[in-house]
């Protein structure tokens, strides 16, 4: 089976149009890591569309910017991310911020572990920037595979037991088999707001069948993302940030 | 974890246990046999003992990483591996031939059997390098010769795929390679360079070809660490029949610095496909190592070099790419040639470590007086190649980084496409004469180097106004 793992979203129609193509091709099932809303002027396109997918038997996971925007509480978020949140909650219907907030912190599916922000306590939405963190989250967990996002960079760390784990920065469009007896941590890039300088949207696919995990980019339309966030009001830096992937 | 004793007769994923045919510090080799598959077959399986070494279990898990990878004549053609938590094996084709190791004791070998095998090894190495692997541990018992004439590489256990995680990266205490072998980079723990490979090439030659290990076979790091600073005693001196061009090859792989090296294998074996054309510098006529000054001038700017940072510049192996002009000489082609030129021009500032070969072709009449065998003949091929020199005079090359070949053919085409292929050119620059309606009908010398090149071609033209392209 092919699994494509799709996280941080943040409300980003185009993005998530372009990744879903893609992955109708290269996937048999969905996996969204959580922020599908925050930042972005499509909140309410985004939420239809993976509750929609939910229905079809994707798994949909809780983010940080998901459980603000179904409670309107901006606790600990800049002030760009506060806006954003704010506007985000007025735009959802009540269903949708429901639908938001029944989303599990985090699922585990076999010999993998899905989760949002750094799995050792997945409630106070840690970053996994190094191997420290990385370490910590593996720890954490006994299963073999661990998928998650929150830090808007693809990194791919792996792990013996006697040893502190090993970054990668994963290739796009090359398949990195998941071999032996590690533990291997797959940090997903953003499809709605990537940050690692590349700003195509960024997705992964992990085929279980070869044990292999592929990192993509899909290229999207910006112009039309952050048109719509000037239309929308929002702070013009979660637009400008786009076309520059930082 | 507890695992079933594989043995003769057993059976494991459809694959019958013949007899064991090798037992190594690391693994065992089997002889298996599967339904489905009809040449022969070996099955690796690892030693892996309760202690659970991770050199052991790392070197295999990056096997199976590789294995399934690679492709093509210089490597196994891999076959299955097995489920890590069960049974960790790979199974893999059975090369038919014999490793380079026995003919260490026949050292020193004849020098034409000493080039004849650098060929086959440097073949192997530009293909597997264009793969994305650096190797790590060449060595004579990790080369396999097919009944056939190629070099095979076995064993990856060190090897890094420069696209995929490097999973011995973290195993990183000590220099890992082979003692005789091992790249002063290696010792210094930096696993990103090719050019690691070329040395450990280069420590094989010089060995075939004096009987003796340029560093001898040290035991400790301590050890490992004197090639950092001390050059080996020139070839020469243990074999005076040792020709200059074969020990310049050999002392330039064996820099310390990996930036004196060929910068790839490919313009490695290019110098070996080319003899009488390797540049030969003050390397080529040694005949002692450096003097005490030297060593310790080297050693004083070595210490305190205790390994280099974790992730260093990869360099690529498609870096110093090998370019080759095809050059048309005919007379009313001048324009041609000197566009030809500029453009050549171009890729050499904007592509560093480039080496160009200029090609002339000089068509030989399929039927008739075959010219080249008399005098005239001879005069003429000498003319050609002075009017090469004299096309390329003005791109101001250094010798080491352009040579002059005249090919004689009745297919202009076909010897250039044969030349690109033989010597792992990377790109081609070629003239086109013209772009009339006859020249597309009939078929045209460059239309077919584009069609069947091996690599990337340029087509360059001279400008033409419209009326001219009339015919």
């Amino acid at each position: 089976m092919r699994i494509a793992f799709l996280s941080d979203i943040h409300g980003n129609r185009e993005a998530l149009d372009a990744v879903l193509r893609h992955a109708g091709r290269h996937a048999d099932r969905l996996v969204f890591l959580g922020d599908l809303v925050g930042y972005g002027a499509d909140p309410v396109y985004v939420v239809d569309k993976i509750a929609d997918e939910v229905g079809k038997g994707a798994l949909s996971l809780l983010g940080n910017h998901d459980a603000a925007a179904a409670t309107g509480s901006v606790e600990g978020m800049n002030e760009y991310a506060s806006a954003a949140i704010e506007w985000t909650h007025h735009e959802l219907d009540p269903a949708s911020r429901a639908f938001l907030i029944e989303m599990p912190m985090s699922i585990e599916d076999e010999d993998r572990l899905y989760v949002h922000s750094e799995a050792s306590s997945p409630r106070s939405w840690q970053y996994i920037t190094d191997a420290g963190s990385a370490e910590r989250s593996l720890r954490s967990t006994a299963k073999r595979l661990t998928f998650c996002g929150h830090v808007h960079k693809p990194q791919l760390y792996h792990m013996t037991p006697m040893k502190p784990p090993v970054r990668f920065l994963p290739q796009p469009g090359i398949g990195a088999p998941l071999v032996g007896n590690r533990k291997w941590l797959a940090v997903q890039g953003a499809v709605g707001q990537p940050r690692d300088q590349n700003p195509a949207a960024a997705y992964s696919v992990l085929d279980t069948t070869r044990n292999e995990l592929t990192y993509f980019r899909v290229p999207y339309d910006i112009e039309t993302t952050a048109a719509k966030i000037h239309a929308a009001g929002l702070p013009k830096i979660l637009a400008a940030r786009l076309f520059i992937g930082r | 974890m507890a695992r079933e004793a594989l043995q003769t007769g057993s059976t494991i994923d459809g694959f019958l246990i013949g007899e064991k045919l090798h037992t190594g510090g690391m693994a065992t080799l089997w002889s298996v046999t599967h339904p489905d598959i009809a040449v022969p077959i070996v099955m690796k399986v690892p030693m892996i003992m309760d202690g659970d070494d991770a050199t052991v279990i790392v070197g295999f898990e990056m096997e199976m990483m590789l294995l399934p990878r690679l492709t093509g004549v210089h490597v196994p053609k891999y076959f299955a591996v097995g489920d890590y938590a069960r049974q960790p094996y790979v199974v893999m084709e059975q090369i038919d031939g014999d490793s380079l190791l026995p003919l260490l004791d026949k050292s020193p070998l004849p020098i034409s059997e000493v080039h004849a095998l650098a060929s086959r090894v440097a073949t192997a190495l530009v293909d597997l390098h264009k793969q994305n692997v650096i190797h790590f541990d060449i060595k004579p018992s990790n080369i396999m010769l097919r009944k056939s004439g190629e070099a095979v590489f076995i064993d990856f256990g060190l090897s890094r795929h420069l696209q995929l995680p490097d999973l011995l990266e973290e195993e990183f205490h000590v220099p890992m390679g082979t003692g005789p072998y091992i790249a002063p980079e290696q010792v210094l723990q930096n696993r990103t360079d090719f050019r690691s490979d070329i040395y450990s090439l280069g420590v094989i030659l010089y060995h075939l070809t004096t009987g003796e290990r340029p560093f001898g076979f040290p035991q400790n790091v301590r050890g490992l660490r004197r090639r950092l600073w001390r050059d080996p005693v020139p070839p020469r001196k243990h074999n005076p029949e040792t020709p200059p061009w074969l020990q310049e090859i050999i002392l330039r792989c064996l820099e310390t610095d990996p930036g004196k090296r060929y910068p790839t294998a490919a313009q490695l074996l290019f110098d070996l496909q080319h003899p009488g054309e390797v540049k030969l510098t003050e390397r080529a006529e040694r005949l002692e190592r450096d003097g005490f000054f030297t060593v310790t001038k080297r050693r004083f700017g070595w210490a305190g070099t205790q390994g280099s940072p974790r992730q260093p510049e990869v360099v690529a192996a498609t870096s110093a790419p090998i370019v080759m002009a095809a050059v048309d000489l005919t007379d009313g082609m001048e324009q041609l040639a000197e566009t030809l030129r500029i453009h050549v021009q171009r890729v050499l500032a904007t592509v560093p470590g480039v080496r160009l070969a200029c090609v002339n072709v000089l068509r030989q009449n399929r039927v008739g007086i075959n010219y080249s065998l008399d005098e005239e003949g001879r005069n003429i091929h000498v003319q050609r190649l002075v009017e090469l020199k004299d096309w390329a005079r003005p791109l101001n090359l250094d010798r080491e980084h352009v040579t002059f070949h005249v090919l004689e053919h009745t297919d202009a085409a076909a010897s250039l496409i044969e030349y690109a292929r033989s010597n792992h050119v990377d790109h081609i620059l070629i003239g086109a004469r013209g772009a009339g309606g006859l020249r597309r009908y009939l078929g045209s010398v460059s239309s077919q180097v584009v069609a069947e090149a091996p690599c990337t071609v340029t087509v360059v033209r001279v400008g033409q106004s419209e009326t001219e392209l009339v015919d």
